[in-house]
């Protein structure tokens, strides 16, 4: 997009940008920290070098959209990822849950990377061409997220009665939390009708279909459930002690200038 | 002189290996997009590979200081995503040299439809040429890279992911 067609972008549709911006990059850091935390721990030594590739591609994803941000109000992708205190993160309320067992890391992981897939996918066709060429770069990626945790669940939910039960309960759990990625931000309708951001109530029956055909094909149940409590503006109890451990060292030495 | 210089800035930028992969440089592998000189200095279109490689620092880096050793004042490497870099992209040499150097070269990418499977490409052992291989795993040491192992030649390798 060139200057003269970013300058046009009217005050609501930057601040819609911004919004959506913000909370996929807070998504995928408070993700991203998740799923590293398996570093050294994961149960196989191939499945710990995937883990830490998964995190790095979100983490690298939050600098993209961080960057998008950068673009349109100048401000410091550093300084938002080490410096705002948990009120101020707009992640979804799934991406801060602990990590849990096998399961719910893997089912979580499945629930998120097929929302991804599809919200990249509606993406590449923004009308804001910064947003479209992210979109496809992050996509290429994801899709290798989304066949490994694909098999996964079906491995484990097709495994033992220990791993069948394991990955039921996880799904019960998770469930709730993945359907609140489907909550609109209200900053974000202007941009929506003007083409700029993907419509989501037009991507969950995309994504219901997708999900509920692998999970009910692997044997597994989807959970009746109700709105959850917490939203982007209201998180768990689990976030601050995420961003105290993911803030620490930046926030230790804050004149430090490479991270 | 533009165009000679143009040319000795190529040059230099052929000097600068890929941290991860070293036998391969940088504009073999396809992510140099384009070298402008203009008034303030020389601009490099750059392609990053994958958005979280943490070699990418590390390439912007040794850009500016080839360019500068080939007598660029001012450099600025600039970021370009579109069209996205793609593994088709990596010249039949860098190819070649990926193979030497025991890293299995990519398949063809064409347009991958939304929901990979697990039928890949056939992938040639870089060490015995046998087609009898089978993926081991598929994340690796490098966001690019998966692993695999040849049930000729029973040697472990790795491969480059086709994107």
């Amino acid at each position: 997009m060139t200057e003269t067609t970013l300058t046009a972008l009217s005050e609501s549709l930057k601040t819609g940008l911004i919004a959506r911006f913000t909370a996929l990059a807070d998504d995928e850091i408070t993700l991203s920290h998740r799923v590293a935390e398996w570093t050294g721990h994961a149960p196989l030594l191939e499945e710990d070098i995937a883990l830490a590739n998964i995190a790095q591609d979100e983490l690298g994803h939050a600098t993209l959209w961080l960057g998008l941000r950068a673009a349109l109000d100048g401000s410091n992708a550093d300084a938002l990822a080490y410096h705002r205190d948990p009120a101020e993160f707009r992640n979804t309320p799934l991406t801060e849950l602990p990590k849990g067992d096998w399961a719910v890391t893997m089912v979580r992981q499945y629930l998120f990377d097929a929302w991804e897939v599809l919200w990249l996918d509606t993406a590449r066709q923004s009308a804001y061409v910064p947003l479209a060429e992210a979109a496809a770069q992050a996509l290429r990626e994801e899709k290798f997220h989304l066949q490994h945790t694909a098999l996964w669940v079906e491995r484990l939910a097709l495994g033992t009665a220990e791993s069948t039960r394991r990955t039921q309960d996880a799904l019960t759990q998770i469930w709730p939390y993945a359907l609140a990625l489907f909550d609109p931000l209200s900053a974000e309708a202007d941009a929506v009708a003007a083409g700029l951001l993907p419509d989501i109530a037009a991507l969950q029956p995309r994504w219901t279909a997708l999900v509920r055909g692998h999970l009910e094909g692997v044997g597994l149940s989807i959970p009746a459930s109700s709105p959850l409590p917490y939203s982007r503006h209201q998180h768990t109890e689990h976030l601050a002690p995420l961003l105290a451990d993911f803030q620490r060292v930046a926030r230790k030495f804050p004149e430090s200038q490479v991270w | 002189m533009t165009a000679r210089m143009t040319q000795i800035y190529w040059d230099a930028l052929r000097g600068v290996a890929d941290p991860e992969i070293p036998v391969v440089n940088i504009v073999e592998m396809g992510m140099v997009r384009g070298v402008d000189i203009g008034e303030s200095g020389v601009r490099v279109r750059f392609t990053p590979t994958f958005s979280g490689c943490p070699a990418l620092h590390v390439i912007r880096q040794g850009i500016t200081d080839a360019l500068a050793a080939a007598g660029a004042d001012t450099v600025t490497v600039e970021n370009v995503f579109s069209p996205p870099w793609t593994t088709d992209d990596i010249t039949p040499e860098a190819r070649a040299k990926l193979e030497t150097y025991g890293i299995a070269p990519p398949a063809p990418n064409g347009e991958s439809s939304l929901f990979m499977t697990l039928e890949l490409e056939a992938v040639r052992c870089p060490r015995c040429g046998s087609f009898d291989t089978r993926m081991t795993a598929s994340f690796g040491s490098a966001l690019c890279k998966r692993m695999y192992v040849c049930q000729a030649c029973r040697e472990p390798f790795e491969g480059m992911k086709s994107v």
